[in-house]
């Protein structure tokens, strides 16, 4: 591992992996965070509320705002979904914010305003916070924490081991938009796009599919950072082999465009609203009309499956009839030179 | 997608495909001298669907492959001044020199940036006077005309904390170097499309001329490079060896007049170093004395030793093609995306790297 940690230990790849088994879990332990999953599954005796899910993120998005949101939606959105994808009802969230010195007080509050926005469209209440200002250089404007406590809605924890062969996987809705938007927000980046985040809470569309296919879904995972490709290759690493049908796969013309002149590959490009779903094979219809007939899930579709074959692999089949490999993300995307 | 869809047509490409197969009677040798080509042929599976008599080999055309390890610690050292600023398109991040890479040098404090076009480092030297921004000049005749019309600018301006550091390279020498080595026996060459947009296609003439084998000039997307491979087989097969430009929607013969004199007035042509072939003479693109004040080498010379490959890579001959990625006794034990040892892993064009994401046996 490198001496110094270098901005690829964020982006949710392979480096990031690393950095999470060789660091954080050599000193860290316990039964719920050694899951791994989005939310951590707690219980305890004396307590008679059920099965907790507890998660907690970090947003340090730059720019503060951008195309289709915010630092502050995203920062709710985020862990509603870290919580909804767990299978559970997103209940509280705590906020923590590191503000730089000289931080316009308006900006603070135009976050601070689409955060409780977000909280109250997402249905959870903000019930506890902190606040930090460190001198002018030590943080970027404006850094906020939430960590977020909800309660479990499925007879049994949604994991990636509850993944068998034969069964579908789904997404909600094209995907690369956040990731791109905010990139070509970012400096140097100057052509116009018009496209838009897709940060959006997410309990609704996935409490919506779990009233009505219980015990039906087997995981469910939002592809942040990393993208979709990242995702699928953290559930074939439980030992499955998944099989992806390219031109299933959901991509905007728009997203595809950016992609095509700096040289990424939409599958790995961050999504802040999309949720990927494996379901068993005879509920496959059931799930897909469910998510449809959700604003959240209008452009839903099946995009493959988890196969006997190849485990621990995805592998992508593509509109040419060949097969191969979809690795992980190594680094940090970078745009190419020719 | 206009521009895009249409040239991935899998009935299309079905059609050419079966083509290639009936024209391909016996074995063709063919290499693609773009990093691209090679990525899209990968990705889309054109070597699987071509079948065994079209033998195609990867070629030098990644800039930041060739680019050499002293020209990379020259870059590194840059990066380690006061008061400046390196900017860089981003593939050049994560290549490892002897002094680690830009990444790291950006973590242990050198201000290094991505930016997506030279322009942007200019705008960045503007709002920066302070600092001094330095652009690597990293590509071919793609990317060079881009340069030297920032540069061009930056003179017209008088900007005075902006400069580059040149090591553009010049595809048809290096083409000439793997000829002439007669390392690997070749009857054919998939030349590059966005180069030739800038030289034309009549600068591969000296392909049939003096080395008696046909160029096809090809796209990027799976109908051009497999009408540019159908073109080449059809002419190995008959014996009649010429340019063919399977990229008509981007290229001319004489090619694009004004990116040509921007360059001429800008750069000069001088003998430079490529990381597997050594100097090849007349290859690189080095600043005219009149730009002297924009050109970083002469503003800020830095000595760095001599240095040699990292142990064990083969990333030269890899690029020579006279070893594929998988002949490498590092691909993929020692050398992966993670940690690449040598170069042609890290880039988005280096034949490495897509032979490593896209050329896994799925079962």
């Amino acid at each position: 591992m490198s001496q110094v940690i270098l901005m690829a230990h964020g982006s949710g790849g392979q480096m990031s992996h690393t950095l999470i088994r060789e660091v954080f879990l050599r000193y860290f332990d316990g039964e719920a965070l050694a899951e791994l999953g989005d939310a951590g599954l707690v219980e305890d005796g004396s307590f008679r509320a059920g099965r907790l899910a507890i998660t907690t993120d970090s947003y340090v998005v730059k720019p503060l705002f951008f195309p289709g949101g915010d630092v502050g939606k995203l920062a709710v959105c985020g862990t509603v979904n870290d919580l909804a994808v767990a299978g559970a009802r997103p209940l509280y969230l705590t906020a923590g914010f590191i503000l730089e010195e000289g931080l316009p007080m308006e900006t603070l509050e135009r976050v601070v305003r689409s955060m409780a926005e977000t909280a109250r469209q997402a249905g959870v209440q903000i019930a506890a916070g902190d606040t930090k200002v460190v001198e002018r250089g030590a943080a970027d404007g404006l850094f906020i924490n939430t960590a977020g406590v909800g309660a479990l809605l499925t007879p049994e924890p949604l994991s990636p081991r509850r993944l068998r062969a034969g069964d579908i996987l789904l997404i909600n809705g094209p995907v690369g938009d956040h990731g791109l938007a905010i990139m070509l927000q970012r400096e140097g980046l100057t052509f116009q796009s018009g496209l838009t985040s897709d940060c959006a809470p997410l309990n609704g569309l996935i409490a919506a599919l779990l009233a009505e296919l219980p015990g039906e879904v087997r995981c469910m995972r939002d592809p942040t950072r990393g993208g979709l490709a990242t995702t699928l290759n953290e559930w074939a690493g439980v030992g499955v082999g998944i099989e992806i049908d390219e031109e299933a796969v959901p991509v905007r013309p728009a997203a595809r465009a950016a992609c095509e002149i700096l040289g990424l590959d939409p599958l790995y490009i961050a999504n802040e609203g999309k949720v990927l779903i494996a379901v068993a094979p005879a509920s496959a219809e059931r799930a897909l009309a469910i998510l449809r007939s959700h604003p959240l899930g209008r452009e839903a579709v099946i995009i493959g499956r988890v196969t006997e074959e190849h485990p621990g692999r995805v592998v992508l089949r593509t509109a040419y009839g060949a097969r191969r490999v979809l690795d992980m993300l190594a680094g940090d995307p970078l745009p190419r030179i020719c | 997608m206009r521009y895009v869809d249409e040239f991935r047509d899998p009935q299309l490409a079905g059609r050419l495909i079966e083509h290639i197969q009936a024209v391909a009677r016996r074995p063709v040798r063919l290499m693609e001298f773009c990093g691209s080509h090679t990525h899209a042929i990968f990705r889309f599976g054109l070597r699987q669907a071509m079948g065994p008599n079209v033998i195609m080999r990867a070629g030098p055309g990644c800039p930041v492959c060739v680019t050499s390890s002293a020209d990379l610690d020259r870059a590194l050292a840059l990066a380690g001044m006061p008061n400046v600023i390196i900017t860089t398109f981003g593939d050049m991040m994560r290549v490892p020199g002897r002094r680690g890479t830009l990444q790291e040098a950006r973590a242990r404090g050198s201000d290094v940036r991505v930016v997506y076009s030279p322009m942007d480092a200019l705008r960045l030297a503007l709002e920066n006077p302070r600092s001094h921004v330095i652009f690597l000049g990293v590509g071919f005749e793609t990317t060079a005309p881009a340069v030297a019309a920032t540069m061009y600018q930056a003179h017209a301006r008088g900007v005075p904390n902006f400069s580059v550091f040149s090591v553009h390279k010049l595809t048809p020498p290096a083409t000439r170097a793997v000829l002439d080595a007669g390392e690997v026996a070749l009857d054919g060459i998939l030349g590059p499309g966005h180069v030739s947009a800038i030289i034309g296609s009549n600068a591969w003439r000296f392909l049939p001329e003096e080395y008696g084998i046909p160029c096809a000039v090809a796209g990027f997307e799976p109908l051009d490079i497999l009408q540019g491979i159908a073109a080449l087989v059809e002419s190995v097969v008959e014996g009649r060896p010429g340019v063919f430009n399977a990229y008509g929607r981007g290229v001319q013969p004489e090619g694009n007049p004004t990116a040509l004199a921007m360059l001429e007035r800008v750069f000069q042509v001088a003998d430079a170093e490529w990381r597997g072939f050594g100097i090849i003479p007349a290859s690189g693109l080095k600043i005219r004395p009149a730009f002297a004040d924009y050109d970083a080498e002469r503003r800020f010379p830095v000595q760095v030793e001599r240095a040699g490959e990292p142990p064990g890579c083969r990333c030269g001959e890899v690029l020579r093609g006279v070893l594929e990625p998988y002949d490498c006794p590092l691909f993929r034990r020692v050398c992966t995306p993670q940690h690449p040892v040598g170069p042609c892993m890290v880039s988005a064009e280096g034949a490495c790297s897509a032979y490593y994401l896209y050329g896994g046996e799925p079962a």
